[in-house]
């Protein structure tokens, strides 16, 4: 008995211990749960939505790209594309098999859906073949039923329907690459294409619109149970540009008799660009479906530079052309329009001779003359009146030796040298002899052709300040063109200037009177030029070599830049053709195609999409 | 309660504790709720299976408790042999389930026998220690004998491998020498001695159980694989905040991000849609059911009785500590079931024969017998 209350008493004693230690570790879990659920609740909730909760994007459909009339120059075609997934298809190989004999499928392309099949879970659906017929896809659907796993599917993929015409106007999309990541989601998209050059890169944010979204709640292995949450895609704004398509494709045939040239057309008084020609172009629809790389290399090598957009990229001696600058910058300086030289077919800068291009000279000539029959003499002596830095500062006044911040990327800035930029360069002080070749187009001067048929514009319009523009609208911003500021030139030396410039193209004696316009009642004005690519040496003028002679990548470019009509000046071009030998010869014919096109069509009067659609809504509030 | 030698059937009945079957019942039916839920809103195929083991297994319980306590204490060895052999039988020839070699397939049934072993060894050693006097037990010499039987067993479930259940084997026993009176020098040699022993031991063990140890110190370490179940089960248990999602709503759970949610994970997909209010509630019950059985236990005027009493409750105690540590990121993942709750049949039937032998020790409570088990006035 007292044996057992011994052990009673110990028993108590050591259940008593166990019953502490019990709720001490029965403390502890309800410490450790209230820990959990009520301290770190929220990291908790956050981490179980992310396990469960996946986002899907929804593709944006691309805003389309107008010229100004409507008609589209960028569009989204129907994409129709078949896909596989693997666990709804029993063999996988046995059903690409019967899928090969519907629409065509090649062995690489069956490499390539094996490969992706393995990458990913066997309910994604995998891509098989996209850009199919609508015969292939006709085809593909009634076979459905014996292609287990297969569906086929609509996307969208972009489309030019000018094709080489307005390649390097509207560039072309592909797939987005490192350095192009941004964080905006839209790239995300498998399917998404981003801009690569042209507009399309320029206004990429602005077509590319925005991503929708799927929130959908999804178990362990990702299959998606039921939506919780959707936002709808917004499509891209519609470009409405400036271009005048018809009159796009005209230009660029008619470029196509040269084997490397490049042309504008554009509107004297509001800068809006008709038409941006560059020769040869290339292909942007194949671009878009995915380039083959010996297509790719072949372009890359071509010496004509087929990728390259010439007339906004090309940098060349603008040559003659700029010597209404040089005249302008004369007047302005207080020498009078009846001032002249003597041209004896060549000029003494001290010891150094500088020819003429006419080696028999032209005699005695003033401003008009010499711009009519482009003398090199007079502007040689009266540029070196005036200085090299009096003939700069003109030229940037009417539009060189800048970017023009045009629509298009990849614009050339060209050079307009003067004494400092000299010093800065080459840290040597300026020579005369160079101003010599300032004032005729030569020497360090570079001009893209835009810049040329921007001048020319400015010369025209009245001396306001105008500037390229390509996007006449972005749907929902509005109009896009603005107003010009008024340049501050001197009339009367403008008048003096154009005058020289009619003389140029409708007097016998001017340089490009073979070019002149016969039709009735359209006329044009305009200038030659002649930009050395290579100098001729002593020996070969003696010689007798002729330009024309040297291999064509040393011939001379050819260049015109003209208006018209001539009375009231509408519109301006500018044409380049490369080693074309003579201004007057190959450039001249282009540009009066191009300004008798542009008169014809006369794309200032015709009214465009918005005014249409303006005038409409004009018209229903008047009913009203 | 007069004691007298034999109870009549009516009067052991009016014997039985009823609030105490009443607490397990509780307990149970919010096993059968989660189990429903864990199958997405269906009896089937677990509440249905388990409400029928717990049916029968509370029958057994009630069978087992009218049975009278020596009968018990002298069944005490033979049981345990019997288990030990069911054991051996099991490394030889053993069902591959799960990796393991740890039940038998008898048909309608598996049986887990390393299960039933931590009951066994809480009857053996209730019947050991009945027989020692206090001196006795404060000999440490004394201990060899139950030591070497207990190691048995143990060494047995470890081969098996199952580390989780051999552990609440030596836990059992452990809480048996202490509670019969076993010297607390002995515990700190002991303590000191695992502590030694641990770089040894820790090259015995299996890959995927270092790997086990090595997730729970670190589980961010592997989220994806080891650490997964304790990722993922924290992340279910967090997210339920003071009330929970709401019942079927267990976000975690309905869309399998939680593993094991009918066996192991059950106490985390019952928190998720309850909350902290439905875990404390939970655990609470729990405690209820502890505590009567201290009191039940400290009632009991034998030693035979006592020690059985205790040994089942604690024994049930380790299952709810360890489960719940372990869903919580507390213990390292050993596979040790929710008692009363898990789905698996061989767990409930065991924590029921053991509350059985509670209940008949506590029927019997006025009951005094000597060392040898007769009948003493």
């Amino acid at each position: 008995m007292n044996r057992d209350m011994e052990r009673y008493k110990e028993f108590t004693r050591r259940a008593f211990i166990v019953g502490l230690a019990q709720t001490a570790l029965f403390g502890t879990l309800a410490a450790r749960l209230g820990y959990l659920q009520l301290v770190e609740k929220e990291k908790f909730q956050t981490l179980s939505d992310r396990n469960r909760i996946s986002l899907r994007l929804i593709p944006a459909g691309r805003g389309e790209i107008m010229d100004r009339f409507g008609v589209p120059l960028a569009i989204n075609s129907q994409n129709f594309r078949a896909f596989l997934v693997p666990e709804q298809a029993d063999d996988v190989n046995a059903t690409l098999d019967k899928l090969s004999k519907v629409i065509p499928v090649t062995d690489f392309d069956r490499q390539e859906v094996l490969a992706e099949i393995k990458k990913h879970r066997q309910f994604t659906p995998i891509l098989v073949k996209e850009n199919l017929t609508w015969d292939d896809m006709a085809r593909a659907e009634l076979n459905l039923p014996e292609l287990p796993g297969v569906s086929m599917d609509e996307g969208e993929v972009r489309s030019y329907p000018f094709g080489d015409a307005t390649a390097h106007i509207i560039g072309y999309v592909g797939r987005v690459s490192e350095s192009e990541m941004t964080n905006d989601p839209i790239m995300m998209i498998p399917g998404f294409r981003i801009g690569k050059s042209g507009v399309e890169k320029k206004f990429d944010e602005t077509l590319r619109g925005v991503a929708g979204q799927v929130q959908a709640e999804v178990n362990v292995v990702g299959r998606e149970i039921r939506e919780l949450n959707h936002t709808d895609a917004k499509k891209g704004h519609r470009l409405t540009l400036t271009l005048d398509a018809d009159l796009q494709m005209q230009c660029q045939e008619m470029l196509k008799v040269e084997k490397s040239a490049a042309a504008i057309a554009m509107d004297a008084h509001t800068g809006e660009v008709y038409a941006l020609c560059s020769h040869p172009s290339f292909d942007p629809n194949v671009f878009s479906r995915g380039i083959p790389a010996d297509l790719w290399e072949e372009l890359l090598a071509d010496d004509t530079h087929p990728l390259t957009n010439k007339a906004v990229a090309g940098q060349y001696p603008p040559g003659s052309t700029f010597k209404m600058v040089t005249a302008l910058a004369i007047l302005e300086a207080g020498i009078s329009p009846g001032a002249s030289v003597f041209c004896p077919g060549y000029y003494m800068l001290g010891k150094q001779k500088f020819h003429c291009w006419k080696p028999a000279g032209h005699g005695t000539v003033n401003v008009n003359g010499a711009l009519c029959m482009s003398c090199d003499t007079y502007f040689y002596e009266m540029g070196k009146r005036i200085g090299v830095d009096a003939i700069a500062r003109m030229a940037r006044r009417l539009g060189l030796g800048s970017k023009l911040d045009f629509d298009v990327p990849g614009e050339g800035a060209g050079l307009i040298p003067d004494r400092a930029w000299k010093m800065k360069r080459y840290k040597q002080p300026w020579h005369q002899g160079e101003t010599l070749n300032s004032a005729i187009g030569q020497g360090h001067t570079l001009t893209t052709p835009l810049q040329l048929a921007t001048m020319t514009a400015r010369l025209v319009n009245g001396g306001k300040l105008v500037k390229p523009v390509l996007v006449r609208s972005i749907e929902e911003e509005g109009n896009q063109i603005p107003d010009w500021q008024d340049g501050k030139f001197n009339q009367e030396h403008l008048k003096i200037v154009m005058r020289g410039m009619s003389s140029v193209v409708n007097e016998q004696r001017g340089t490009a009177y073979g070019a002149r316009i016969t039709e009735a009642p359209y006329s044009m004005g305009g200038k030659t030029g002649t930009a050395q690519v290579r100098r001729i040496t002593a020996a070969q003028r003696a010689a007798g070599v002729k330009n024309e002679d040297l291999p064509w990548k040393f011939r001379h470019h050819a260049l015109f830049v003209g208006y018209g009509p001539v009375d009231a000046p509408k519109y301006v071009t500018a044409v380049i053709v490369e080693h074309g030998v003579g201004g007057a010869k190959a450039a001249a014919p282009i540009a009066r195609d191009i300004l008798t096109a542009m008169q014809k069509r006369d794309p200032r009067r015709i009214h465009t999409v918005d005014d249409a659609v303006e005038a409409a809504a004009r018209q229903q509030q008047e009913k009203k | 309660m007069r004691a007298t030698d034999n109870m009549s059937i009516a009067e052991k009945l009016m014997a039985v504790s009823w609030p105490f079957l009443l607490l397990v019942t509780a307990v149970a039916s919010v096993g059968f709720m989660s189990l429903y839920s864990a199958a997405g809103g269906s009896w089937e195929p677990w509440a249905g299976k388990q409400l029928v083991r717990f049916l029968v297994g509370m029958a057994g319980l009630l069978v087992v408790g009218l049975i009278d306590i020596r009968v018990w204490m002298r069944l005490a060895y033979p049981i345990f042999a019997i288990v030990c052999l069911l054991l051996i039988y099991v490394d030889i020839k053993g069902h591959i389930g799960m990796g393991a070699q740890r039940w038998i397939n008898m048909g309608f049934i598996q049986l887990q026998p390393s299960e039933i072993m931590k009951v066994a060894t809480v009857l053996a050693l209730a019947r050991f220690f009945h027989g020692a006097t206090a001196e006795d037990v404060r000999n440490p010499l004394f201990l060899a004998a139950p030591l070497g039987l207990v190691a048995v067993p143990i060494l047995l479930v470890v081969i098996q491998p199952d580390l989780g259940t051999a552990l609440m084997i030596v836990f059992a026993t452990a809480a048996m020498f202490f509670i019969a009176g076993v010297s607390y020098w002995v515990f700190a040699a002991a303590g000191a001695g695992c502590l030694a022993i641990m770089p040894v031991a820790w090259h015995f063990l299996h890959d995927y159980q270092k790997k086990r140890v090595l997730t729970f110190l670190d589980p961010e370490s592997d989220p994806l694989g080891a650490g997964y179940h304790i990722t993922q089960s924290k992340i279910a248990l967090g997210s339920g905040g003071i009330t929970g999602k709401g019942f079927l709503q267990g976000t975690q759970s309905k869309l399998n991000f939680l593993p094991e949610k009918q066996t192991d994970f059950i106490f985390t997909l019952f928190t998720e849609e309850w909350g902290f209010i439905g875990g404390l509630g939970l655990m609470g019950l729990f405690a209820m059911i502890i505590v009567y059985g201290y009191i039940m236990a400290l009632n009991i005027q034998n030693q035979f009785g006592r020690l059985l009493a205790m040994g089942i409750i604690t024994n049930f105690s380790f299952y709810i500590f360890i489960n719940i540590g372990m869903v919580m990121g507390l213990l390292p993942v050993v596979g040790v079931p929710l008692a009363l709750i898990s789905y698996g049949g061989t767990a409930m039937l065991s924590v029921l024969f053991g509350f059985g032998l509670l209940m008949s020790a506590h029927v019997h409570r006025d009951v005094k017998f000597t060392r040898r088990g007769l009948n003493i006035a």
